[in-house]
């Protein structure tokens, strides 16, 4: 009976991560708006879970664990940028886009 | 009562992920995703998985937003300064696109499981009743995706090692 509410407020919250994505230009915000999207995922996980079998709630655990790898692995690259460009505004991160 | 609740921090999670994309302090942001993560905590609780929300307590809203404070705060950006959000232009692409995904999205909430596919009512709290709460999630973990659990070791490894030579000025 919490599944439709659950999936809509995960569509929901996923929505806002894109839309975090596509408005911010830091790139720390676009990270956790990133992580914001994969926590929304993770309830479609778990509520589904309720009715499928524990399966769901196993692969939450492998989405958890996939994210702090890329979080560990993402906020070491913006340090590094970050030492390059004196920035984390994406606007500065245009090596590949024109000469 | 328990939809009640359900609702209740649904809202708040929903509400305090838009004030953290909206919020122009770095610092700010990532404590009302804070919010969020435990908001979301509160929602697997309901949806018997309670595991799962000390983990998600513990790992992301522990661990990981710790991570990012210390990177924000490592990195001075919680100062002011220009903002970061595009101008109307951007915005206006953002809300169209957020919109249509949304409008995309809509459908999933009202789809019905086939019965065929569904365990009975209650399956979930016979198993957490008969194995415990961690015993329900930990059997099916080493069990049958006990693969995945090995390569996820790997995986925090290599990425235990790509951290370390990416924040290195030099190795």
């Amino acid at each position: 009976m919490l599944l439709s509410p659950a999936l809509a407020i995960s569509a929901v919250l996923f929505v806002l991560g894109v839309a975090g994505v596509l408005f911010r230009r830091n790139a720390i915000i676009i990270f956790m708006c990133v992580e914001l999207m994969l926590n929304a995922v993770n309830l479609t996980f778990v509520a589904l879970a309720q009715s499928l079998g524990m399966g769901g709630q196993v692969f939450v655990f492998f989405v958890m664990a996939v994210a702090a790898a890329e979080a560990a692995v993402g906020l070491a690259i913006i340090l590094a940028v970050y030492r390059h460009k004196q920035s984390v505004s994406l606007q500065n991160m245009n090596l590949l886009k024109d000469g | 009562m328990t939809v009640t609740f359900f609702w209740i921090f649904g809202g708040i999670a929903i509400a305090s992920a838009l004030l953290c994309i909206t919020r122009r302090n770095p610092i700010a942001s990532a404590l009302w995703l804070v919010i969020t993560l435990f908001a979301l905590a509160a929602l697997f609780v309901l949806l018997d998985a309670q595991f799962i929300a000390v983990l998600q307590i513990l790992v992301y809203a522990g661990a990981i937003m710790v991570l990012f404070l210390f990177v924000i705060m490592l990195l001075n950006l919680g100062r002011p300064g220009p903002t970061d959000i595009r101008g109307p232009a951007g915005l206006l692409t953002a809300t169209v696109l957020a919109g249509a995904l949304l409008l995309l999205l809509r459908p999933i909430s009202e789809a019905a499981l086939p019965a065929s596919i569904q365990l009975p009512p209650g399956t979930v709290q016979g198993l957490q009743e008969h194995q415990g709460i961690i015993g329900a999630v930990a059997n099916p973990l080493f069990d049958a995706y006990l693969i995945p659990f090995e390569i996820a070791s790997v995986l925090l490894l290599a990425a235990i090692v790509g951290a370390v030579v990416l924040a290195k000025r030099k190795l």
